[in-house]
């Protein structure tokens, strides 16, 4: 079975963690994966960074430019990860946006996916129904979860032919926003997340963008899932570099 | 019949459609639902063409340019796009989207701009009809064309330099989505050309078909046909080019040449040829031809004419590329420089350093004798005079 299928029945309180792969530094990516599980993380979203990414804010944006500065590039990625398998158990997700993808060719890169063993992939910018119609037999050919994003704005009849196209969990953006751009839930996300509460979706929901510490993390699971944690995280890199990994994860949950 | 116009999904063969992120879709879908039921709305089409006579100044002249059409020995017509208030083409697009805007409800406007032309045709339309509006232009366009960002001031937009990445038109277009992600109610984002998501490569080349579709009945008046051997245009994400091939497209015998920069030369590292340069990839939510490393990142062009820098171009242009409907030239900033003061000599008119690129091409580019070729003069050359003066030593 899927390793993030697994997780998602075992656990509740699923923490995910984000992080642009090769930053700080371009060989961190190893250690920073294997000291995020050391201290609990229940799945990681590798980033594979790109030189526009339009969903993301500054954060984000800045860790993407200086990875690719470092020489961060999609080899590269698949290089540092080829025995990740090894030491680490936890599902890996890689995370990025489609033309990186495209160039590499989306056969090769899942069948790389496949052999060090990556669980899923989350490609904002491609959409449902290309997804559908030209990879979806690759990614399940290659054993690979596709993980769909829905937001405040998203209707619910799209949530539901988004929910028929998932497996393993939904990716459910928490505000109207880029990422790291908002802080702390409101009225507005209450009400949206008892609204796809109680759809009765066949797929959990892990929730993303605004939450950055323990408060945060629990208003989120009260109703998903699980939650991802991305900017706040990456924020912690830049001023701790990859020593307190631990401190910061403990401080979530 | 073979169409090269985009279909119902936005394609034109395999280039187009909408790569964009969830966040997204509510606002494309809404436009994508719409657009062609207001363009097809009997006050929208009454308010889009009262507008365009009485405040931009159409129809532009079809212009028989006597001078440069001795000197290369064939027909040369100019449509003079300079001669539409602001300076372009470009306000034929910002009128239908602002007009659009207002049918859907929203009360501000975001533009992207590379020179500040957009933005400034932009922002005067929000002036007009009284609609807060905000314009991201990179940190280094900002320094390099103040008189631009004065021009926006004055005409009471925002200006916010974009700082991310290159800090260039493509970052610019960026940060203008990143907003439209964080505002997706009450934004409409004008995009200002033929790029991005579907709808948008469509609706913008149906905003600046009024220029082929003047041609059309221009030339019927002055050759007695509607057809020229060539329409010739500048391509940088294309929206004059899309504009001025419009209405020839699905027209066999009318050959079409788009004319992109090759900066200081296809191979020399500093170029925006995406034609020649590019592959096919994602930019900006469009599948299209783009400038990017092996790894697929995107790169950053060059051009000395700002509105011919960007690293993509428009989905149509990128399948008239590659099914060879088109033709496609890349002209250097020498060879563009040299054009635009040629024209200043022998016809008296200015251009934009953008248009002077499509005005190159006849130095290598040979016709008939009585070929009828139109260049689409897209842009007056007033807010490139300091490049003139500096390069000219003027």
């Amino acid at each position: 079975m899927n390793r993030i299928k697994q997780k998602l029945q075992e656990d509740n309180k699923i923490l995910s963690i984000y992080f642009s792969a090769g930053y700080p530094n371009l060989d961190d990516t190893v250690k920073i994966i294997q000291d995020l599980e050391k201290n609990g993380v229940d799945l990681i979203e590798i980033g594979l960074p790109f030189s526009d990414p339009l969903a993301d804010g500054p954060t984000i944006q800045e860790s993407s430019t200086a990875a690719l500065k470092n020489g961060m590039n999609t080899s590269l990625l698949f290089e540092q990860l080829k025995d990740i398998r090894k030491t680490v158990s936890i599902p890996l997700i890689l995370m990025g946006y489609f033309n990186p993808v495209l160039q590499y060719g989306v056969e090769e890169f899942c069948a790389q996916c496949e052999e060090i063993g990556i669980d899923g992939l989350i490609l904002p910018d491609l959409p449902l129904d290309v997804y559908q119609e030209e990879y979806e037999d690759i990614f399940k050919k290659h054993g690979l979860i596709n993980v769909f994003l829905i937001t405040p704005q998203t209707s619910d009849e799209r949530i539901k032919a988004i929910d028929d196209a998932s497996e393993g969990f939904i990716y459910m953006v928490s505000s109207a926003s880029t990422t790291g751009t908002k802080q702390g839930f409101g009225s507005e996300q209450s009400e949206y997340f008892d609204r796809i509460a109680s759809m009765g979706l066949n797929n959990p929901q892990i929730v993303g963008f605004g939450i950055s510490n323990a408060e945060t993390f629990e208003q989120a699971t009260q109703k998903a899932k699980g939650a991802i944690i991305g900017s706040a995280f990456i924020k912690h890199l830049t001023a701790n570099g990859v020593d307190g990994i631990g401190d910061f994860v403990k401080q979530i949950r | 019949m073979k169409s090269y116009h985009a279909d119902e999904r936005g394609y034109y063969g395999e280039f187009g459609g909408a790569f964009i992120p969830e966040m997204l879709y509510p606002n494309c879908e809404e436009l994508r639902q719409n657009y062609l039921s207001i363009m097809e709305e009997p006050s929208f089409k009454e308010e889009f063409h009262q507008l365009l006579k009485d405040y931009v100044g159409r129809p532009t002249p079809l212009y028989f340019a006597k001078r440069l059409s001795e000197k290369y020995n064939t027909k040369i017509y100019l449509k003079r796009e300079d001669l539409c208030h602001t300076g372009a083409h470009k306000v034929n697009n910002t009128i239908g989207q602002i007009l659009m805007a207002k049918k859907l409800g929203k009360n501000r406007i975001i533009a992207e701009t590379g020179a500040g032309q957009h933005g400034v045709a932009t922002a005067t339309v929000c002036a007009l009809m009284g609609i807060q509006c905000v314009v991201y232009m990179g940190e280094i366009d900002i320094a390099r064309q103040a008189p631009n960002v004065a021009r926006m001031k004055m005409l009471g937009a925002e200006v916010r330099p974009a700082t991310s990445g290159s800090k260039t038109l493509k970052d610019a277009t960026n940060e203008a989505i990143r907003d439209w992600i964080n505002n997706p109610v009450n934004t409409h984002y004008i995009i200002g050309s033929v790029v991005g998501p579907h709808p948008y490569p469509d609706m913008v080349a149906r905003f600046q078909s009024v220029i082929s579709e003047e041609i059309k009945y221009q030339l019927q008046e002055k050759e007695g046909r509607e057809n020229p051997d060539y329409v010739v245009a500048c391509v940088g994400g294309g929206s004059n080019a899309a504009g001025a091939f419009y209405h020839y497209l699905d027209v066999p015998e009318v050959g079409i040449i788009a004319v992109e920069a090759a900066g200081k030369g296809i191979d020399s590292g500093e170029s925006a040829a995406t034609s020649a340069l590019g592959k096919v990839g994602i930019i900006h939510g469009s599948k299209t031809l783009l400038m990017q490393t092996q790894d697929g990142q995107i790169t950053e062009p060059y051009s000395i004419s700002a509105g011919l820098d960007y690293p993509g171009v428009g989905p149509m242009h990128a399948h008239l590329y590659a099914s060879g409907r088109g033709e496609f030239i890349s002209i250097t900033d020498d060879d563009a420089m040299k054009a635009g003061l040629e024209l200043c000599k022998l016809e008296g008119i200015i251009p934009a350093i953008e248009t002077s690129h499509a005005l190159a091409i006849f130095e290598d580019r040979k016709f008939n004798t009585d070929d009828v070729v139109v260049v689409n003069l897209s842009g007056r050359g007033d807010k490139d005079l300091q490049n003139y003066i500096d390069y000219f030593k003027l």
